[in-house]
């Protein structure tokens, strides 16, 4: 058994893997038994040329341009005909010749290359693609310096926009089916196709319903752009922004959600113009989702806080500061509070920077009042984090899930939530026979395209479903956030995996999440899993920081902190990146900052805080800093600054300069410095947490009332997706499901509007009506498209009332 | 002369509503069926491929030995699919097979299933043909309520459910997979070998295909046995089949004859080549052996016997046995014009040498038709028909380079002589059509 950079075991099916030896240009190579030749050839430096061929797609043998001569195919005959080396698979004692050693191999890879070029545009210095495409490389690679054709070629109008954020130039493409067999065997979403045949064939989608065109809906359908071997798809966003050879390119982390995708950021000129899916077998193989790939434009809008600001008391205006002067100002007005902030670090921080708000807060301000869940709470989930999640290695990995024989979904909806994870998974259950199961009012989109059971709940009755859950040793369980906000949930999911030898997994929803629990960025856990209640933990923590003490209560989580401010049992507030609109109860929350004696925000972009914040701090947005995402799998995937800006600023620097003006220096000012001095912790192996008990009361709807069900669907209105209206508009529309039997209760016809309303507010949501097999009572509604619903103070599992009609 | 000719699928068709099962069981029809139903089915295999017959849809595979390949420990249930989308170009024989004796195919479909222990069969037809559908649905239908098909057929306790399903008129549905991906409802494409039909076919279940005439030819050699059947034919292609005579003959129509017969000999028994205006006999020009994606032959090869190996020594297959007789009076040029837009049309665009190829070689070809053809282009066409040939992802390419690369083996001269004079002045379309008299608007 070893063990990879990332601490975990790497148990590879140690089968002995049965190896076939043949000859490739002379050289004898030996590889796994099934290799095709084409990968064959890979391993002894020979590329052959290739369009249709992708590794992690089904072979199809369409393009015909890797021929190759194979005079003996293993039984001493040969075929007499080239043959494609990306169907091929390789046999013991086979002889096979490319175009480095076969005559016949290299005619037939230029007549291909020729026969591709005569119906292609070979309008290269409009196209996006050139300087990094495949034809155009291996046109040059492989195919005549001038073509023989001087007759007409097919055209088509162009482009055909197959969403609004892929187009279609049907003329340059050469119909290797890449894109279409992406949606269907990756995704999942089969919504282009090729029609038409002969030299007419193109990629096409298909009509809908209302008799216009179906577009090619898809999460991940950037990926078919990346993939395509031509300039053929395009993005809406970047077609004709750029060259390829103007850009420079950055390996990078995409920073949506919590699993970690590789990605690379291209820029140019300090700006960045699009960014691709990395590739990392362990992680997200080649596919990234769209947000990934298309959501970068939110930091670089006009909002951007450029110089800290510092409210003036005569005019009450913000004015710019210099950054001594701010810091300062900050470190005044935060002692001025000390002991009764605060903090409200976020879910979006790196690692390093999220434990140095952690020990901001407890070294700079003595509290333990700190809670990064910019969310609804739930009750013991911070008690199950500390117990099961904080310093545990993660024993589950992507790869794992291919391996494992059931997976179980509770309270999370991958293909929105995890989208690098849904594709895993998906891949786990198509190819490896992986079982997902999941426990939710019903079946989505995405959890049909993983063809999982569903184990039907009503929202908050979780914990009750898990208790009856069989599993074994060879399963998963992922609990996602929303299992978190049902009391007793999560210690639930912990309790069903141990009492079967199952493992257990926390997918979260964003990036910072998992690094947040490591760096104790709750008011019951301190960093790398060390327990607040407990003494030695506390005693160890302050040994190594090399303090008296560290806070030794369990502070207030998000609510606690929102209350306390709202009613002045605190008195000021410390706030990063946290949307108003995304806390437990936002009217609450703003009436909170209105009653503040101190808020102090660390802000990449204006938003509601930094307007009623007495010091705004601008930090760095991810593209400017370095920093590292602890991934849904304890993967720890650092990254570096994309763009290297000056004036951009760190959390860390920034707090450690306000720490530093306070007199209690953190001991860092830099990542590095932060990361160090994380690592220096080492871990806790001293007494863990309590898990929570596990509370199992079912959910029983008051007369008249639903319950809700929601999520927060992929592409939603959150403004981390800002500036990207071509992306914004490949969003599901929102609408509101129901079982028939609930639509007909409450006397609303399927298809028509129908209008949510939550108890005791104004605040109303009406959207169009469709029937899902959901149980009867509950109404399933989108998180936050058109709508945030956490407005009407609503979550999964609140009560609803719902009726006919739109809003009056 | 006509004894040559030996009538078993076409011995019928002169009867009174010879497609209807009465008419059909008074010559015997569906005895064959009782004797299969006796039979265990390794022994019926082993009566098929002791026969000697091989598939008569062209590339001539031994039918019993594609039987054999059905595993018989595959979980999934195995079926029958019997290919009628006939489409090539000159091909003609399924059809009126079909047609006027619609009942000796459904005969063969349940002795075929019997043989590989199918329950389910189908009959795959090229929609276009409507007629054909009907006649056999209600054959089909006839069938069903003599319990020939359904539940336990004749009391053997073998269970048959047999579809007609129309095509939709595309000639790559007759290349096998693409066949079974359009009955499954998809595109119809060719995919990918292996896994081959045998083992994962239609529904990824274990798929016997077989071309019309070679079902149809099972009830008689059940009946018949083995060695009436290997009276006819030659050592390695056995007993009878349909030959289809058209073009600039005096009666074209189907000539049921033991394989190995000769052109000359059919040419005789269809009275000839068609007769000049000027009242002398026409002259043999090229002709194809079968169908349009069989290289062409000329005079020379009269006497070539018409069978699987005597028409491959002579440079090209046997294919469908359609006769396709082109006299003086025809422009090689236009000819191969007209099947190469027939292909670039039909090319499903799958592989890029088909796709590709074929919308090259048509403008090339018409520039030569045109006489505007330009130095090189003969050698053009040659190269352009190597990178197809044996590149392609199916046959389908590699038939169409054959009308091309054997005109110009034979009429290299006419090539050359599109470079200056179009095919019109040297061939009048008018005087190489089978019905000679100007159409008037």
């Amino acid at each position: 058994m070893t063990v990879d950079q990332s601490g975990h075991d790497v148990h590879e099916a140690e089968l002995p893997v049965e190896m076939v030896t043949l000859t490739i240009d002379d050289v004898s190579v030996s590889v796994p038994k099934g290799t095709l030749l084409i990968r064959a050839a890979e391993l002894i430096g020979v590329e052959i040329p290739r369009f249709c061929d992708h590794p992690l797609l089904e072979p199809v043998g369409a393009c015909r341009q890797c021929l190759v001569e194979v005079p003996d195919a293993g039984n001493g005959r040969g075929f007499p005909k080239p043959q494609a080396s990306c169907t091929l698979e390789v046999a013991e004692g086979m002889v096979a010749r490319t175009h480095l050693t076969s005559e016949v191999a290299t005619k037939a890879q230029v007549g291909t290359m020729e026969f591709l070029l005569i119906n292609h545009p070979l309008d290269c210095p409009v196209c996006d693609k050139g300087g990094e495409c495949p034809l155009q490389n291996q046109a040059m690679s492989h195919g005549r310096g001038e073509s023989r054709f001087t007759e007409t070629k097919r055209t088509f109008p162009k482009p055909v926009p197959v969403s609004a954020q892929v187009l279609l130039d049907r003329e340059r493409c050469v119909l290797c089916a890449r894109c279409t067999r992406f949606s269907e065997q990756i995704a999942g979403d089969p919504f282009i196709a090729l029609v038409e045949r002969g030299a007419e064939q193109q990629v096409g989608i298909g009509p809908n319903i209302d008799g216009g065109d179906e577009p090619f809906h898809s999460y991940f359908s950037g990926n078919t752009i990346q993939i395509c071997p031509v300039g053929a798809l395009t993005s809406a966003d970047y077609r004709f922004r750029s060259r390829p050879f103007d850009l420079v390119s950055t390996p990078a982390v995409a920073e949506h959600d919590s699993c970690g995708a590789a990605i690379r950021v291209d820029h140019r000129r300090g700006r960045v113009m699009r960014r691709l899916a990395g590739d990392d077998p362990e992680v997200n193989e080649e596919w990234i989702t769209d947000k990934d790939r298309f959501a970068f434009t939110w930091s670089g809008g006009d909002d951007r806080v450029r110089t800290p600001l510092v409210r003036n008391a005569e005019t009450g205006e913000l004015e710019p500061a210099s950054w001594p002067a701010a810091l300062a100002t900050a470190a005044r007005l935060l002692q001025q509070v000390h002991g009764s902030a605060g903090v409200l670090p976020g879910g979006r921080l790196t690692l390093e920077d999220a434990y140095a708000w952690s020990k901001f807060a407890r070294l700079a301000l003595g509290t333990n009042d700190v809670d990064f869940r910019s969310r609804a709470v739930g009750a013991g989930e911070a008690d199950a984090l500390a117990a099961a999640v904080a310093g545990v290695p993660a024993s589950v990995t992507y790869r794992d899930l291919e391996r494992a024989r059931h997976v179980v979904l509770v309270g999370l909806e991958p293909e929105d939530e995890a989208g690098t994870l849904f594709l895993r998974l998906r891949k786990a259950v198509r190819e490896h026979g992986t079982k997902v199961i999941t426990v939710a009012s019903h079946r989505s989109r995405g959890t049909t395209k993983l063809q999982a059971r569903l184990v039907q709940v009503v929202p908050g009755n979780e914990a009750v479903a898990l208790a009856d859950l069989e599993l074994g040793p060879d399963d998963v369980l992922l609990a996602g956030e929303r299992l978190g906000l049902v009391p007793g949930g999560l210690a639930a999911a912990v309790e069903a995996t141990g009492r079967s030898g199952a493992r257990f997994a926390w997918v979260p929803r964003r990036a910072g999440d998992r690094g947040a629990v490591e760096a104790g960025l709750l008011p019951n856990l301190l960093p790398a899993g060390r327990p607040v209640v407990d003494a030695e933990a506390r005693a160890d923590l302050a040994a190594a920081w090399d303090v008296n003490a560290v806070p030794g209560t369990v502070g207030r989580d998000t609510a606690a902190i929102i209350a306390g401010v709202a009613d002045r049992t605190l008195r000021g507030l410390l706030v990063g990146g946290v949307e108003i609109a995304d806390l437990p109860d936002p009217a609450l929350a703003r009436a909170a900052l209105a009653a503040a004696d101190v808020v102090v925000s660390l802000e990449v972009r204006h938003s509601e805080v930094t307007a009623v914040a007495d010091i705004v701090l601008p930090i760095a947005p991810m593209v400017e800093k370095p920093g590292t995402f602890v991934t849904w799998d304890g993967r720890r995937r650092s990254f570096d600054a994309v763009l290297d800006e000056p004036n951009s600023v760190t959390d860390t620097r920034v707090l450690a300069g306000i720490a530093e003006e306070l007199g209690r220096p953190l001991g860092f000012r830099t990542i590095a410095g932060a990361r160090d001095d994380l690592a220096s912790l080492g871990g806790w192996d001293g007494t863990r947490a309590d898990l929570p008990a596990v509370r199992r009361e079912p959910v029983v709807p008051a007369a008249g009332q639903l319950v809700l069900s929601t999520w927060r669907q992929l592409i939603d209105d959150a403004r981390g997706q800002d500036g990207q209206p071509e992306y914004s508009a490949t969003a599901r529309p929102p609408v509101l499901r129901a079982s028939a039997a609930t639509w007909d209760a409450h006397g609303v016809i399927p298809g028509e509007v129908a209008t949510l309303t939550a108890p005791g507010r104004d605040l109303r949501v009406a959207l169009p009506t469709e029937v899902d097999d959901l149980p009867d009572g509950v109404i399933w509604a989108p998180g936050n498209n058109g709508t945030n619903l956490r407005e009407l103070g609503l979550g999964h599992g609140s009560a609803v009332q719902v009726t006919s009609g739109g809003l009056a | 002369m006509s004894d040559v000719l030996t009538p078993v699928l076409s011995a019928n068709w002169a009867d009174d509503r010879a497609w209807t099962l009465p008419v059909y069981a008074e010559r015997g029809g569906y005895e064959a069926l009782r004797t299969a139903m006796a039979m265990e089915p390794a022994d019926l295999i082993t009566l098929v491929k002791d026969s000697g017959l091989r598939g008569r849809g062209g590339a001539g595979f031994p039918t019993g030995m594609k039987w054999s390949f059905i595993p018989t420990d595959n979980p999934n249930p195995t079926y029958l699919v019997v290919n009628a989308d006939e489409s090539e170009p000159g091909t003609c024989k399924d059809i009126p097979l079909m047609m006027a004796n619609p009942h000796v195919l459904v005969e063969g479909v349940i002795i075929a299933a019997r043989a590989i222990q199918a329950q389910r069969a189908f009959i795959y037809v090229r929609g276009e043909v409507l007629h054909v559908v009907r006649r056999l649905r209600a054959a089909v239908r006839e069938a069903y309520e003599a319990g020939y098909l359904g539940p336990n057929i004749l009391g053997s306790g073998m269970n048959l459910d047999l579809v007609v399903h129309a095509g939709a008129g595309a000639y790559i549905c007759g290349e096998e997979t693409a066949l079974l991906d359009s009955l499954e409802g998809r595109r119809g494409q060719p995919r990918l070998r292996p896994p081959f039909p045998a083992v994962a076919g239609l529904y990824a279940s274990p798929t016997v295909i077989n071309n019309v005439e070679s079902i149809a030819s099972v009830p008689a050699i059940v009946r018949g046995g083995i060695d009436w059947f290997g009276s006819m034919g030659t050592e390695k292609s056995k007993g009878f089949t349909l030959y289809s005579l058209s073009g600039h003959v005096k009666r074209p129509g189907q000539y049921e004859a033991p394989l190995g017969i000769t052109l000359r000999q059919l040419l005789d028994l269809g009275g000839g080549l068609r007769a000049n205006p000027d009242g002398s006999s026409s002259e043999l020009k090229f002709w194809t052996p079968g169908g349009s994606s069989t290289p062409l032959l000329t005079a020379e090869h009269l006497d070539v016997p018409l069978d699987y190996e005597g028409v491959g020594a002579a440079g090209s297959m046997l294919g469908t046995k359609a006769l396709q007789v082109f006299d003086q009076t025809t422009s090689v040029v236009r000819c191969v014009l007209r099947w190469t837009e027939f292909y670039k049309h039909e090319s499903c665009g799958k592989c890029t040498p088909c796709r590709e190829g074929t919308w090259w070689l048509v403008q090339v070809l018409r520039r030569l038709d045109e006489g505007q053809g330009r130095e090189g282009d003969i050698e053009l066409l040659l190269d352009l028909c190597d990178n197809i040939l044996g590149r392609s992802f199916c046959a389908l390419g590699d038939g169409a380079t054959s009308p091309i690369t054997s005109a110009i083996q034979y009429f290299r001269d006419e090539f050359e002589a599109g470079m200056h004079t179009p095919s019109r002045e040297l061939f009048p379309p008018a005087a190489s059509t089978l019905f000679p008299q100007e159409v008037t608007a």
